[in-house]
């Protein structure tokens, strides 16, 4: 078996057991994405210097006995909204074109604690700005299913880079979706934690309220494992939760006996591709053979958290993207005439068009006479969605629904239509909006050969639920994880 | 007959925290410093730093609140001000709004010769972080920024239009100084920009009920400059009304120099701030047990301290009222007696030469920086009749400037005094030798020439002499026959 | 309810957010506010009276920072990005007139 085709777990035991150097690991890496990256295009910025610098230096400390974990000398890519010292962090943005940030992420620092290999950094929409990777002022990245097809978004060069096996895990953020969607459709696993699980220190904010960091990776248990290594309470996150339950890796049992499963009706009705409803019954009907108690319930005020998103999501945006002036990092516009002049043209200049729809509506809702009708609306509606949550959590352990409406669409289809490309988050915005856990898992093909995922939810602080389930599923016959794993 | 006019004025006062740190980050907050030393990712609003608030913070601007009898919010949040300007890196100020930690308070006021009582309000007190500096380049047609003072501690202390007069404002600043240098929060310095009063200001006719439209004055760092523009605003805010024209609400910026304010208005700054909660910092939450304990932790305050006083040195009240106008001389007025025993003698130092000193050199008693055991050896020196008073108020003059030990000073620059007796006793005796005028004037009676030939002995001696000893010999030696 | 953007909102709403539209951008920025207000007017249907405002989704509070200064000059890493910089300083276009 070819290098490459190890899954990162696979390959750090390797690496340990001396049967692979980390050098290798990083060659087979570069190797694949020399192959794959001029159809995919899933990097923005490929450090092939640092990584191979780096391997030398993760070998001698692996063989001395300083780095244990099961990651180390595992070759992995960042999303480019994640702060890497000394490495260029664009956020797929011309505005940041030439931003070298003076600190790293808490995030990859945690990884390089672990002796993580960056590869580079994934393409994304601007600012995680999208739901298919085609904002990026870079490039569109292509779904390594289905090139014709969007890989989803915003992490939709990490979810491709992994599909592609072009690194063996990476790690993307997820303020709406952006983790959960992309993972769906490029048929790998993802998983947006508990708010405050990872440190946002480090990631460039799009809605500060909604953003986790979380990993992206080819099966389950990597995937728990990325999420163990990065979860860590961070005295300069001031959200940063104290937990002392971040041993993921250790929910990697097969049982759902006894777990009560709710799957929303609302969640299946119109607008679900048919091929994606059956396949995510198809998982309930699974899990329910294993034991577990599935039945379908009413959540309520599904329709109205892709609203309250836009609203919270853009106000902070707004807010957040302020400080793209030209004056302290990035772009500034060559000719000006004096200071506001010279904001307005950096910054029209500098922001692709979906980046300014959203900080356009964002200043409106929180400007003078809206604050209340929109904003504190949306808050109010945020904390109907916490209740309707809590309700559910009462009788449910996990909440099992798909993680969009259809599969990845063509390139070029979405944008068209905004609104449409918002109701696609229908199944993933509430998620953060409650501040709760959600995991992304294959469950199949369409007609086409585009991947589907399910999701699960749970409850806070019990990503262990979700690791168990989804490590149930991927473990049964009809998951056709095994049949993939025997293709190799 | 003309129409009498009323001037209604309330105070936005930011107060810069005395923390060691910013109020966001672990910068050092010192004033001065080159150009963005005292900066990181947090207070320069790179992508992807987040806040973590000073404990110290939230202690002082309580403390604060507690001593201007404000009500405090034990549940209080934070709010971005969002505006863009480019001494605030992030394009957003994090303030507080919608729950300030303050509110509802007073303080007390005494104007005129007659000490009139008044309470000013207080509408609330919030704390927020500070911006940078801009420098306008005196070569290029650009301004340079410095983030050394962005994400310094501040707390806005907004009073009620509860002002009427300039006199009133200054009384009310210098109360409000005055407490909180009593807490330590702050230096409160107008100069260096520690304390600074933006003045809302509007005319009503006398007995209107309504208030006018307002201005808000800025840049104004100085009570002279506060004093100046409050008249200079009253005077053309009431020009305009008797015009028949309307004053129109707006922000102005006073130029102490040309004694003009000019409106700061640009279509570009429109002032929607489109505040909302700070989603990167959690709730503060107060408990009844930190509050208690800031409460027990309050210092004694200038009311207080003037009673105690009273009671305690046998000084006289107006020195007490000097003393207690600024808490770092009431503090070296309190520990230099309590090494001394001598409130009288460091009374007079202080009401002495001590202002003298200051008013000389343009300084503020919070800039006086010697040891109170200092002064305390001083008034020892003088007591043993080491140096005399001459001298001392020589040495003085060295411990005020630069600190010095008396005792080590005096020996060092041999200022003590000559009262070895077989010395002395030579000196005089050359006087009364190259003086036989004077001595024959005392002898037939003229006393006063006495006081002549001690004189000439204190300068033969450089003023070192003992003046006891000196007479004494004198005495013995003219009235021998 | 259709939502009405005019030219005077979105030229305001450009000098809060320092953002300048080219005349295509702004037909069409008016034309997506509208649908975007249009479909968040959807939340007017949910009784919201007696709910409280929801912005930290968990109940943490009192997160601080001791008073002790830790950071050392950073000067150099945070001007290495700056468009413009003069004399240790960030350099920005003239801010007084």
């Amino acid at each position: 078996m070819e290098i490459y085709e190890l899954s990162a777990l696979e390959l750090g035991r390797k690496i340990k057991q001396r049967e692979i150097s980390v050098a290798e690991a990083v060659q087979a890496s570069l190797e694949q994405i020399r192959k794959k990256e001029p159809q995919y295009h899933c990097y923005l910025t490929i450090d092939e210097e640092g990584a191979k610098k780096r391997s030398a230096l993760v070998q001698k400390q692996i063989d001395e006995g300083t780095f244990t974990g099961p990651l180390a000398g595992v070759p992995a890519a960042l999303k480019d909204n994640l702060c890497t010292k000394g490495l260029k962090t664009t956020c797929a943005s011309k505005i940041l074109e030439n931003f070298i940030p003076p600190y790293s992420a808490e995030a990859v620092l945690n990884l390089e604690a672990a002796g993580a290999i960056i590869l580079g950094k994934t393409n994304m929409d601007e600012f995680a700005m999208g739901s298919t990777t085609e904002t990026s002022f870079y490039g569109i990245t292509r779904n390594p299913s289905n090139p014709e097809h969007v890989p989803g978004g915003s992490s939709g060069g990490s979810c491709a880079a992994v599909a592609a096996k072009e690194c063996f895990y990476a790690l993307g953020s997820d303020t709406g979706g952006s983790i959960r969607q992309p993972s769906s459709f490029c048929g790998v696993v993802g998983i947006k934690p508990t708010y405050g699980t990872v440190s946002r220190y480090g990631l460039v904010a799009y809605g500060s309220s909604l953003d986790q960091i979380g990993p992206v990776a080819r099966n389950v248990s990597d995937c728990a494992a990325v999420l163990e290594t990065i979860a860590s309470y961070d005295p300069k996150d001031s959200t940063s939760v104290k937990r002392d339950d971040c041993d993921f890796t250790s929910a990697l049992y097969e049982d759902v006996k006894g777990m009560r499963i709710g799957i929303p009706r609302d969640y299946l009705a119109e607008g679900l591709q048919t091929e994606v409803k059956d396949a995510v019954l198809a998982v309930a009907k699974e899990l329910a053979s294993k034991g577990a108690v599935v039945e379908e319930f009413d959540l309520s005020l599904v329709e109205y958290a892709v609203p309250a998103y836009y609203v919270i999501a853009c106000a902070e945006a707004s807010s957040n993207l302020a400080r793209f002036d030209g004056v302290k990092y990035g772009y500034r516009t060559p000719e000006y005439d004096g200071l506001h002049n010279m904001y307005k043209k950096t910054r029209s200049e500098g922001f692709g068009a979906e980046v300014k729809r959203r900080i356009m509506l964002g200043s409106f809702v929180l400007s003078s006479g809206y604050y209340d009708a929109y904003y504190l609306k949306a808050l109010r509606t945020k904390a109907l969605i916490k209740k309707a949550f809590d309700a559910a959590f009462e009788k449910y352990d996990l909440i099992l629904g798909p993680a969009a409406p259809t599969t990845a669409p063509r390139i070029g289809e979405s944008l068209q239509d905004p609104i449409k490309m918002y109701l696609g988050d229908i199944y993933t915005v509430a998620v953060n909006l409650a501040g709760l856990p959600g995991i992304s898992v294959p469950c199949g093909v369409d007609s086409k050969g585009l991947p589907i995922g399910f999701q699960l939810i749970g409850n806070l602080f019990r990503e262990k639920d979700l690791i168990r389930a989804a490590y149930t599923w991927e473990c049964s016959d009809v998951s056709g994880a095994r049949q993939r794993e025997e293709e190799k | 007959m003309a129409k009498q006019y009323e001037t209604v004025i309330g105070l936005e006062v930011h107060v810069e925290l005395a923390t060691k740190t910013k109020i966001f980050c672990s910068c050092s907050t010192q004033f001065g410093g080159a150009p963005n030393t005292h900066t990181c990712p947090v207070c320069t609003g790179m992508p992807g730093s987040l806040p973590v608030l000073n404990r110290q913070v939230v202690e002082y601007a309580v403390a604060v609140g507690l001593a201007a009898n404000c009500q405090i919010n034990q549940y209080c949040k934070f709010d971005r001000k969002n505006y863009f300007y480019p001494d605030n890196p992030q394009n957003y100020q994090i303030s507080q709004l919608y729950l300030p930690i303050c509110h509802d308070g007073y303080v007390e006021i005494e104007t005129g010769p007659d000490k009139k009582k008044k309470k000013i309000g207080i509408h609330e007190i919030h704390m927020e972080e500070d911006a940078g500096k801009l420098i306008h380049d005196e070569w290029e047609d650009c301004s340079l920024v410095d983030y050394n003072r962005s994400g310094v501690p501040l707390i806005e202390i907004v009073s009620e239009p509860d002002m009427r007069s300039a006199e009133e404002v200054i009384a009310y600043l210098e109360k409000l100084r005055l407490l909180i240098q009593y807490l330590g929060a702050s230096d409160c310095k107008l100069q260096e920009g520690s304390m600074r009063a933006d003045v809302n200001l509007s005319v009503r006719e006398v007995n209107a009920n309504e208030y006018g439209t307002r201005t808000e004055m800025k840049n104004l760092n100085s009570f002279k400059a506060i004093t100046r523009a409050i008249e200079a605003e009253t005077k053309r805010q009431i020009e305009r009304i008797e015009e028949g024209k309307a004053v129109v609400q707006e922000t102005r910026r006073w130029d102490d120099n040309k004694e003009y304010s000019y409106a700061m208005r640009s279509k570009e700054d429109a002032q929607d701030y489109r505040y909302f909660p700070e989603p990167d910092l959690v709730p503060v939450q107060i408990s009844d047990e930190w509050l208690r304990a800031i409460r027990d932790a309050q210092p004694e305050f200038r009311t207080q301290k003037q009673e105690r006083y009273k009671k305690e040195y046998d000084i006289p009240e107006y020195d007490i009222d000097i003393i207690t106008s600024s808490k770092h001389m009431a503090d070296l007025f309190e520990e230099t007696t309590a090494l001394c025993r001598q409130p009288k003698k460091v009374s007079n130092w202080l009401m002495g030469e001590t202002m003298r000193l200051l008013k000389e050199k343009g300084m503020d008693p919070e800039d006086i920086h010697f040891t109170p055991g200092h002064l305390a050896q001083l008034i020892q020196l003088v007591d043993e009749r080491t140096i005399n008073g001459t001298v001392a108020k020589e040495v003085f003059e060295q411990i005020f400037d630069r600190d010095v030990d008396p005792d080590v000073y005096v020996r060092e620059k041999g200022l003590g005094a000559v009262t070895d007796e077989d010395t002395l006793k030579k000196v005089i005796e050359a006087v009364v030798r190259e003086n036989p005028k004077s001595v024959e004037d005392y002898r037939g009676g003229k006393k006063k020439a006495m006081g002549y030939l001690v004189g000439q002995t204190m300068k033969e001696l450089k003023g070192k002499g003992d003046p006891g000893i000196v007479n004494r010999i004198l005495g013995e030696l003219l009235n021998q026959e | 309810m259709a939502n009405k953007i005019t030219d005077e909102t979105i030229d305001y709403v450009g000098i809060l957010a320092k953002l300048e539209l080219s005349p295509g951008e702004r037909e069409q920025a008016k034309k997506d506010m509208e649908e975007m207000l249009d479909y968040i007017d959807l939340l007017g249907e949910l009784d919201t009276g007696d709910v409280e405002p929801m912005s930290h989704v968990f109940p943490i509070h009192n997160v601080f920072r001791d008073d002790i200064p830790a950071n050392t000059d950073h000067r150099g890493d945070i001007l290495a990005n700056a468009p413009a910089q003069k004399d240790g300083s960030f350099k920005v276009p003239k801010t007084v007139e």
